[in-house]
């Protein structure tokens, strides 16, 4: 085993407003056994285990002589070992892995035609921030490695992600993580692959050959992990070039399930700004829909960013439906209600599907292979469609369980 | 150190002191068990001729006022807390007791608050011997961690009204801090440069005392209209150039939250009333100050004004978001107990449907009944709660004591009672197998609302039947405990010292749980 003598290193987060968190500092020594300090304003409910815990950590990493100061602001213990295995791991070298045991509500898998409406984007280095996210119900959470999280704390980071699909419940939450852009973003997949990711945002996609590169890993640790779940791929285009390729990037994979377009990085790219109008993105976004709906996957829409102005988030969220999107990232809890309320059917709309299922009932009740409404035949793609709606619409509360009966 | 070696367990199961100060006490027998007998305590008889007959009993200063009423030692002195953290004068009658060399008084505030944290100085020295009433913040630690001289008593705002009607505190000198008052000692909190809104928490100090100092910045010639203080209690009056800082008048917690946890708590606690039938034409609700409840009232008057309905009245602390209401048309009165903002006490002058209240009209238990049984549902908050429903209010997990019972207990009668709160703050589970201290007996608590789930008192088959099909998350209490652990962890229960610093009084005035040294 290498050591690193004389090198201090940290991990985690301190200081104003950070909360279930912790900052570690370590530094080895050459002899004096392990000297622990740790200051925790739940020390008095805690103190004992997350001294085992750190024990137990160091001992599992077999280092005998160090400095462990553990500054706690209540973090739970996944959040603790992921702090200390990374400082750990900035000190010495080992292929050892200190997992946090999967809890048994985790080991879910997703359908490739999952309602995607909301996906609630959570900085990858915020537990705070994580451990309430499922309570608002999002369709996904996305456990963000890139642009939410600084230079210097990705490598801490990967642990905490890693530590949090395996030990945070997200009550049924479609589980995502966005990695870091190709070909960084690879070096990321270690962390995530075996431990029943749902699906990976990849950011900055320009080009199908990303996706094949990406692919080629999963399918190795899959292999080497025996992981058998499907891991879906969610491409985000964010420039002009991706916007010219969307169409090869859409179909270059069977486990693309959906593409999305980032808007910021987009205009800034065009050169010019993203505007409440959006005519300047117009084009984009028909593109990412139009590519998406060639190859049967779901276009989603980029994220609205002034998290106060839910009037305005609903007006957005109506144009996004009326562009063909079948979804948005959000970036407050707050903003998934008003996504799920708008993206989801209307009156009209549920009012149509029940008329159309009704009539298939009919048809297929009577042996007829042609569903007519009226005068006008409805063609199959129409009549799934409609289930969906009908699905959809029971599924979010909108029409009764009943609704053949009432 | 204090040694009480007589200890009973009450009717709660909480072993407490029956001996306090040298008082004898009883024990906690249950909700509405203790009957006492007698009389109310009354106040000395007093005649004009010793009044000045022009009405005006102005005195030059505050150490007059408190040297005229015969200010010695071991003398209780009371005070309120309607300037909140904004009193000047709490702090300035010990500076001048201590400058009198007086000591062992006993301080009796309906509230205290973060500004009066300096008079720690006072109990450390021995001017003050011990508080009765709140100890907030500073106070709350010093008398956890023992050092002061006497036992902390912690009543809620009905029991205080109680215990001096009672004649359980008889108070010698109260001190009113009054935002508008007359050379007579008419005084209301509703006008002047430092307007609060109302004066009830006073009222029994007035009725009672014997003798009453009304300080206030802003003297008016006689009438003061209204007088929510009458002249005919008052004994000494005295201007000074402030009584109260505005700004900090207002209390902390007047904005409804932004936290997105918070309000899902608020969501579901306003979904859970309308889906249980609480929400109804006419029906009346209280939600006290604090982000989270405020919020619920909030999705109350949405509900009421998408449906065409309104709410008959609502117990105050009054609000903006309360006063919206009733401007609204929302909501036909506003019975309030305590302004916590500047719309309040606007309100107050200028809307006849706001009403101030006092706390014998609305808690006082030994009253010929009171408003708080009377409310549809009351939301509250709480420290600790355990899987018996029983509540805590006062003490932190780790035994420390850091606040006041407020009206909080008086509202536990409302025919239903909700709690709001976290799963789990900062790691620390809320939901325990048995409360630090017992503020509120579980049999008065009906449904606990966290943001993983809604437990319902078993003893509410009502609820429980209407809710059936609830699309809320519906769960056992004992259920959401063991959520709390999986995500925590199972806290270490913290040591506490046998000694007991303070205990809690139940609002018939029977002790309800002591409170234990921290170590």
């Amino acid at each position: 085993m290498e050591f690193n003598i004389e090198k201090i290193v940290t991990a985690g987060n301190k200081g104003k407003g950070i909360r279930s968190d912790c900052f570690v500092t370590m530094e080895l020594q050459e002899s004096g056994g392990i000297q622990l300090e740790i200051q925790s304003k739940v020390i008095v409910f805690y103190g004992e285990s997350i001294k085992h815990l750190a024990l137990s950590m160091l001992e599992f990493f077999e280092i005998a002589n160090a400095k462990l100061l553990i500054e706690d602001t209540g973090a739970i213990d996944c959040v603790l070992s992921a702090r200390i295995e990374a400082v750990i791991k900035q000190l010495i070298k080992t292929d050892k892995n200190y997992l946090p045991e999967m809890i048994s509500s985790n080991l879910y898998s997703t359908l490739k035609d999952r309602n995607r409406f909301s996906r609630l984007y959570l900085p990858g280095n915020s537990p705070s921030l994580m451990l309430n996210a499922g309570i608002h119900k999002p369709n996904a959470i996305i456990l963000d490695l890139e642009d939410a999280v600084a230079v210097d704390k990705k490598f801490e980071a990967s642990f905490l992600v890693r530590n949090a699909l395996r030990a945070m419940d997200f009550y049924g939450a479609e589980r995502m993580v966005r990695i870091n852009q190709i070909p960084r973003g690879i070096d990321d997949l270690v962390y995530l692959i075996p431990h029943n990711v749902n699906l990976l945002l990849v950011p900055k996609c320009e080009e199908a050959e990303q996706i094949k590169i990406l692919n080629n890993k999963i399918d190795e640790l899959k292999k080497l992990h025996g992981i058998t779940n499907p891991i879906w791929l969610m491409p985000i285009i964010e420039s002009a070039k991706g916007i010219m390729n969307a169409y090869q990037i859409a179909q270059s994979a069977d486990n693309i399930v959906s593409m999305a377009i980032g808007l910021e990085d987009y205009t800034a790219d065009l050169g010019t700004k993203r505007t409440y109008e959006a005519t300047e993105s117009f084009f984009a976004r028909s593109m990412v829909v139009n590519a998406c709906r060639a190859v049967g996957i779901q276009p989603i829409d980029s994220v609205f960013s002034d998290i106060a102005d839910m009037e305005a988030l609903k007006e957005n969220v109506l144009k996004s439906k009326a562009l063909g999107f079948d979804g948005m990232g959000c970036i407050h809890p707050r903003q998934i209600g008003v996504i799920h309320e708008y993206f989801a059917p209307d009156v009209a709309e549920i009012e149509k599907a029940r008329k159309i299922v009704l009539a298939f009932d009919e048809a297929t009740e009577k042996g007829l292979g042609v569903v007519s409404l009226g005068s006008k035949m409805i063609d199959p793609p129409v009549v799934k469609r409609a289930l969906k709606t009908i699905e959809l619409a029971v599924n979010m509360g909108k029409l009764s369980k009943e609704w053949r009966s009432e | 150190m204090k040694k009480y070696d007589n200890l009973v367990r009450n009717a709660a199961g909480r072993v407490v002191p029956t001996e306090v100060n040298g008082v004898s006490q009883f024990p906690f027998m249950g909700i509405g068990q203790f009957k006492p007998t007698g009389r109310k305590y009354a106040p000395q008889i007093v005649s004009c001729s010793d009044y000045p007959e022009d009405g005006n009993k102005t005195v030059s200063t505050l150490k007059d006022a408190l040297i005229k009423s015969g200010l010695k030692d071991g003398m209780v002195i009371s005070t309120h807390h309607h300037f909140r953290n904004g009193d000047l004068i709490a702090v300035q009658i010990f500076d001048i007791a201590k400058e009198l060399g007086i000591k062992d008084l006993v301080w009796v505030p309906s509230a205290s608050f973060e500004c009066q944290s300096v008079l720690v100085k006072y109990l450390e020295d021995g001017t003050i011997h011990h508080i009765e009433g709140s100890m907030n913040g500073s106070l709350g630690r010093f008398t956890s961690e023992g050092k002061m001289n006497g036992l902390g008593i912690l009543r809620s705002h009905g029991g205080r009204y109680q215990a001096i009607q009672d004649g359980e505190v008889i108070i010698d000198i109260a001190v009113i801090a009054a935002p508008t008052a007359d050379p007579f000692g008419n005084a209301t909190g509703d006008r002047g440069p430092a307007a609060c809104g109302l004066l009830g928490f006073a009222l029994a100090d007035s009725q009672y005392a014997n003798k009453v100092v009304v300080v206030t910045d802003n003297l008016v010639p006689f009438p003061c209209i209204p007088w929510q203080i009458q002249g005919n209690y008052v004994d000494y009056v005295v201007v000074v150039e402030k009584v109260g800082i505005p700004e900090k008048i207002v209390s902390g917690t007047t904005e409804i939250t932004k936290s997105p946890d918070r309000l899902l708590l608020a969501e579901w606690t306003a979904q859970f009333c309308d889906e249980a039938g609480i929400i109804k034409d006419g029906f009346s609700f209280q939600a006290g100050a604090g982000g989270t409840a405020l919020s619920i009232g909030v999705y109350f008057a949405d509900i009421l004004r998408e449906r065409g309905m309104k709410s008959r009245w609502a117990r105050g602390g009054s609000n903006k978001y309360l006063v919206k209401m009733l401007e609204e048309g929302l909501l036909d009165y506003i019975l309030d107990g305590q302004t916590f903002d500047l719309d309040g006490v606007r309100s107050m002058r200028e809307n006849e449907g706001h009403v101030n209240t006092s706390p014998f009209t609305s808690y006082n238990y030994h009253g010929k009944g009171n408003f708080s049984s009377m409310v549809d549902v009351v939301i509250l908050g709480a420290t600790e709660v355990d899987v018996n429903f029983n509540a805590n209010v006062v003490t932190h997990s780790d035994g420390y004591l850091l606040h006041g019972i407020g009206g909080w207990q008086n509202c536990l009668h409302a025919k239903c009672t909700i709690i709001p709160v976290p799963l789990f703050r900062d790691r620390i589970p809320v939901i325990l197998d048995e409360v630090t201290t017992l503020c509120g007996p579980g049999e008065l608590i009906d449904v606990i609302v966290t943001e993983r789930g809604i437990a319902i008192n078993p003893r509410r088959t009502d609820l429980i039947e209407k809710m059936k099909n609830s699309s809320l998350p519906i769960k056992t209490i004992q259920e959401l405990k063991d959520e709390a652990e999986r995500i925590c962890g199972k806290p270490a229960k913290p040591k506490l010292s046998d000694e007991i610093v303070a205990v809690v009084k139940w609002v018939d005035g029977t002790i309800l749980d002591s409170i234990r040294k921290v170590l």
